[in-house]
């Protein structure tokens, strides 16, 4: 309790040179606290790290007794590559993640720029509404979206997986990225008003710029959500169309029980969308929490 | 100025229009006819291995649903997967929001690695913890009991509902971490401190000033954990399918089950139905807190 009482406000301790009996009290619950949060975090990622792991080493010593001792290999890697096929999964991800936020975008992009820029007094509804989209549990319309695609021939195709991808995530881009054109100063675009642009040389000329980072990471966020969506991929494609989820799943029947291989595959699915997350982690709350918190 | 604006509005109608309609319509489709299908066929005898038996069936798939045993395991089961899986992602995640509030050496590095499982693809992490952690020979838990002189758990067939928990949960409560560290970002330092000068222990600062600061936080991230944990599928799908017996089946892969196993399309539209209205119920009160937001 002393301790607690004594230090000072965090963040504030600008001058770490300083040695006085405050300052050492304040170092000393800083390391505690350090190997506090060090170790919850380590937990936390220990599973994933030791996927890392096991990808490195063969077969025999993955379901041998966990070591952290082992000579690296890149064995499991080699044959995910070429036995497995690995690059057209990867292929059918990047293809149905990415056009799914380009078209997503695309659509997205004027309707927030009006909903931000043009309210109206329908504008509030239709984001409420855009919102309650997102709340249809994807499994209570899954009969009739299979029926159909059966009917037309989108199972197991990439453009199926698009349109749905491009769908669910609809709502919460075009939600995100009006909570960016609103932070937007409204001066600028009115000054540009005044100089004579147009609507589309406004959008083109200081919209898209000066918001760029809100839609990249937007952008991102949707290629998170597609990238890891793993209900219509598992239930909508078969072979020619799985993306990387459905082909980690394959791993699960009995036959298929290989570790090394596994966690190869897992590391490499996992990998750019874990340097994606880090990397817009901030701006992302926007986005999953509808505004709510910012 | 004023004339700008008023002349905006009035050819604002139509380029509103035309600007959200591509988003609005597509929207609408995407949510009006399929729900309508739905429904509709929740009211039809449609069994894809009985072609021949078709026509209006009025409330039987319901009455077939709801005197189904399994339907009332697969809700208890939802229920259960929900209420855990809240539990330890909003209780854990409060406390490590907390926790990486503070500053320490690398604090940085620590939140990125503890936020990390929110960004593995679900069949991944399943698939992780259900072969390399809880393997019951040569999983690392089964090491570390033996390591302290316990005895190895066979989690998947002895536990299920657990290990689909604890799955679950290690993705989730990145989740609520990282939106709680956001909202922490807001707590007013000065208050802290001030509280600090009055004598207030770290606990009651914790329950007096924290934890009422990180109120509406708190339910954004319960809203919307439920609506994602309604419908887990894939963790089931891919480690234990729902099994054994029904000890994992939840509505969703139930509905999976009656539908894409089963072909019982006219049953599955029935339970899709529920499962809608069981969403609603929460989704209504996160639009709301949401609308009441959008005024601020």
């Amino acid at each position: 309790m002393t301790t607690s009482r004594t230090q000072s406000v965090p963040g504030v301790s600008a001058s770490p040179v300083k040695r006085s009996p405050l300052t050492e009290a304040l170092l000393n619950r800083r390391l505690w606290l350090g190997v506090l949060g060090w170790t919850v975090a380590l937990v936390i990622f220990f599973p994933i790290f030791w996927m890392v792991l096991t990808g490195f080493k063969t077969e025999a010593e993955a379901i041998a007794d966990p070591s952290l001792i082992f000579s690296p290999t890149l064995e499991s890697y080699a044959e995910v590559q070429s036995r497995a096929g690995y690059a057209k999964f990867a292929i059918n991800s990047v293809v149905v993640a990415f056009g799914s936020t380009l078209l997503a975008l695309l659509i997205a992009i004027p309707a927030a720029y009006s909903m931000a820029f043009l309210p109206t007094r329908r504008t509030k509804g239709t984001l409420l509404w855009m919102l309650s989209t997102k709340m249809l549990p994807p499994v209570g319309v899954l009969v009739p979206i299979y029926l159909l695609f059966r009917d037309v021939g989108l199972l197991d195709t990439r453009t199926g997986l698009i349109i749905v991808y491009t769908l669910m995530n609809l709502p919460i881009v075009v939600w995100m990225l009006y909570t960016f054109f609103k932070d937007m100063p409204k001066d600028i675009l009115e000054a540009g008003r005044m100089d004579g642009a147009g609507t589309l040389q406004e959008v083109i000329y200081l919209l898209l710029p000066l918001t760029l980072p809100g839609i990249a990471s937007t952008g991102l966020l949707s290629v998170i959500l597609s990238w890891n969506e793993a209900f219509w991929s598992l239930n909508l494609t078969s072979s020619q169309a799985a993306p990387l989820t459905a082909y980690i799943a394959s791993f699960s029947s009995p036959e298929g029980l290989f570790w090394a291989k596994l966690s190869a595959a897992s590391t490499m699915a996992i990998a750019p969308i874990l340097v994606f997350g880090w990397l817009t982690q901030k701006q992302m709350v926007r986005g999953l929490t509808f505004g709510a918190v910012k | 100025m004023n004339k700008i604006r008023t002349s905006g509005r009035t050819i604002g109608g139509w380029r509103t229009l035309s600007l959200q309609a591509p988003a609005v319509s597509l929207l609408f489709l995407w949510m009006i006819v399929p729900l309508a299908m739905t429904v509709w066929f929740s009211l039809q005898r449609y069994n894809l291995l009985m072609p021949g038996m078709t026509g209006f069936a009025g409330l039987e798939n319901y009455e077939y649903l709801f005197t189904d045993p399994a339907l009332w395991s697969a809700m208890g089961t939802t229920l259960l997967m929900v209420g855990w899986v809240l539990a330890i992602t909003v209780v854990g995640g409060t406390l490590l929001a907390v926790l990486f509030q503070q500053e320490f050496m690398g604090q940085g590095i620590a939140r990125v690695l503890a936020i990390s499982p929110f960004f593995v693809m679900p069949t991944v992490s399943a698939l992780v913890w259900k072969n390399m952690m809880m393997h019951p020979a040569n999983g690392v838990l089964s090491w570390v009991a033996e390591l302290f002189g316990l005895p190895a758990v066979d989690w998947f067939s002895s536990l299920p509902l657990t290990s689909i928990i604890i799955i679950v949960a290690w993705q989730w409560l990145p989740f609520a971490l990282l939106i709680l560290l956001t909202a922490m970002q807001s707590l007013d330092e000065d208050q802290v401190e001030a509280a600090r000068m009055d004598g207030a222990g770290p606990i009651a600062i914790f329950f007096f000033i924290t934890l009422p600061h990180l109120k509406r936080a708190i339910s954004v991230v319960i809203m919307i954990e439920m609506i994602f944990l309604l419908t887990i599928f894939a963790e089931i799908f891919v480690t234990t399918s729902g099994g054994p017996g029904l000890a994992t089946t939840n509505l969703a892969y139930l509905i999976y089950i009656r539908a894409l196993l089963d072909f019982d399309v006219g049953m599955a539209s029935a339970g899709g139905v529920v499962a809608i209205i069981l969403a609603n119920i929460v989704a209504i009160f996160l639009v709301r807190m949401v609308a009441r937001n959008l005024e601020s």
